[in-house]
């Protein structure tokens, strides 16, 4: 019952800052998801943002900053294994289930319902 | 020839047109919000069993300038003239509700200052002698309007307090030479004021600085006060900028407390939850062409001042941080 709460409050916590920032700032939705990928992916590379993972879970990993964590995280893993080289293909295959995830499912709303927005 | 502008910004009406019809429609919204009863028609849902949200607003403009054409038991075909315009890129709502009704057209581009706009420019070739019969009109959709200037719909971004609600529907009004009603008697012509807002959330507080220069001139130019109309009426500026154009004319000598009221404060309740009101070029319309027209037509008011007030950015001048220019038109109307 424990991690269930730690990672609401980790969760939670995150996308506090995130509604502070719309709130409190002129920044955009857009601006902010952005801000969060990059961020995520800054202190994933310093080796910050996995002691969060390992205290609040899903409560770090789901919010967007988990996303950029797994991007800083593959190209790290990428250089180790293929070097220079590891740059480029390191992050996409870290997060390519993801990815493909989000076109797949993109693609079967788009075929089932037809937009008149 | 008889010279009929007066002051600097503005026209007095020789041959003053009078407005013998309106009609207006709604989207369910604002069918259940504080204009409930003025309303000619309500639509059911914001799409109407078409295809698109820009195809339902050309319907409603058809409707409202059929509708206005019927009451004095007359047909579109009647109108020597249609002046009218809305939000959308290219009028593009306005094109497709004009191929439909077929008649000589021109098109305006006032964003939410666009239903006066059209008035003044009518009143101005009626009085000219150029048209007896001719309809203004101007619509806006809540949907359309948000796809085009902030975010898609569907992708559900929060509101933030000081974004007004774009009104879903359109009025039309029937300008004549003759007849019965009341009639357009002064206008004055505003000029763009842009006080390096850049917020294309808070139009409000970016239009009260145009609505106010409008006023100033308005009164300055014609001799009157405040205190001659029985109301003023702003058109889209919600309770900030509404709070801002009282303060700045308080500021300016001119005491707007008793007799002034803006449409975008008039149309929804406040647990409809729009945050600062409304907004639109459907925002003056409808609250025009319903109640303002009923309660002049009952002579509940003598004499108002409506002004129209829009704000001119596109989304490519916000995306090249361009402040916003905004427009104020104001119109003088008396039993």
């Amino acid at each position: 019952m424990q991690e269930y709460v730690i990672a609401f409050a980790v969760g939670g916590i995150i996308c506090m800052i995130g509604q502070l920032l719309m709130d409190l700032t002129n920044l955009t939705p857009a601006h902010v998801l952005v801000l969060f990928v990059v961020m995520g992916t800054i202190l994933g590379g310093l080796g910050w943002y996995q002691p969060l993972v390992e205290l609040g879970g899903a409560g770090a990993t789901i919010p967007l900053t988990g996303f950029g964590n797994s991007l800083a995280a593959g190209t790290l893993e990428g250089v180790d294994k293929y070097g220079f080289l590891g740059i480029f293909n390191g992050a996409l295959s870290a997060t390519a289930s993801g990815m493909m995830a989000a076109i797949v499912f993109g693609f079967l709303m788009a075929v089932i319902f037809n937009p008149k927005g | 020839m008889l010279n009929k502008r007066c002051g600097k910004q503005s026209i007095g009406f020789v041959n003053q047109p009078v407005i013998i019809s309106t009609a207006n429609i709604g989207g369910p919204m604002e069918g259940e919000g504080l204009q409930s009863k003025y309303f000619d028609i309500i639509m059911k849902d914001n799409i109407n069993d078409l295809n698109s949200w820009e195809q339902c607003e050309s319907y409603m403009l058809e409707q409202v300038i059929t509708r206005a054409s019927e009451k004095i038991s007359g047909s579109v075909e009647n109108l020597e003239f249609i002046l009218a315009g809305d939000l959308l890129n290219q009028l593009m709502s306005t094109h497709f509700a004009m191929r439909t009704l077929a008649r000589p057209f021109l098109g305006l581009y006032g964003a939410c200052s666009t239903m006066i706009e059209s008035m003044m420019i009518g009143a101005m070739m009626i009085d000219g002698g150029f048209a007896n019969l001719l309809a203004g009109a101007a619509s806006s959709h809540h949907d359309a309007a948000e796809r085009q200037y902030r975010f898609p719909t569907e992708l559900g971004v929060q509101r933030p307090p000081v974004a007004q609600w774009t009104v879903t529907g359109a009025g039309a009004a029937i300008l004549s030479s003759t007849g019965s009603g009341p009639k357009l008697t002064y206008a004055t012509v505003g000029k763009i004021v842009d006080m390096g807002i850049k917020d294309p959330n808070a139009l409000g507080p970016a239009m009260a600085p145009a609505a106010v220069d409008t006023l100033i001139t308005h009164f300055s130019d014609t001799g009157r006060n405040p205190n001659y109309y029985d109301m003023i009426f702003t058109g889209d500026l919600g309770y900030i900028g509404k709070e801002m154009v009282i303060k700045l004319c308080a500021e300016k000598g001119l005491d707007l407390s008793n007799n002034y009221e803006d449409c975008g404060c008039m149309i929804y309740k406040e647990e409809q939850d729009t945050h600062a009101g409304a907004s639109g070029c459907a925002s003056s319309a409808v609250v025009f062409c319903g109640y303002i027209y009923q309660m002049l037509c009952k002579k509940n008011y003598g004499k108002i001042l409506l002004v129209g007030t829009g704000s001119l950015h596109s989304p490519t001048s916000y995306q090249q941080k361009e402040s916003i220019p905004c427009i104020a038109h104001a119109l003088a109307i008396e039993v």
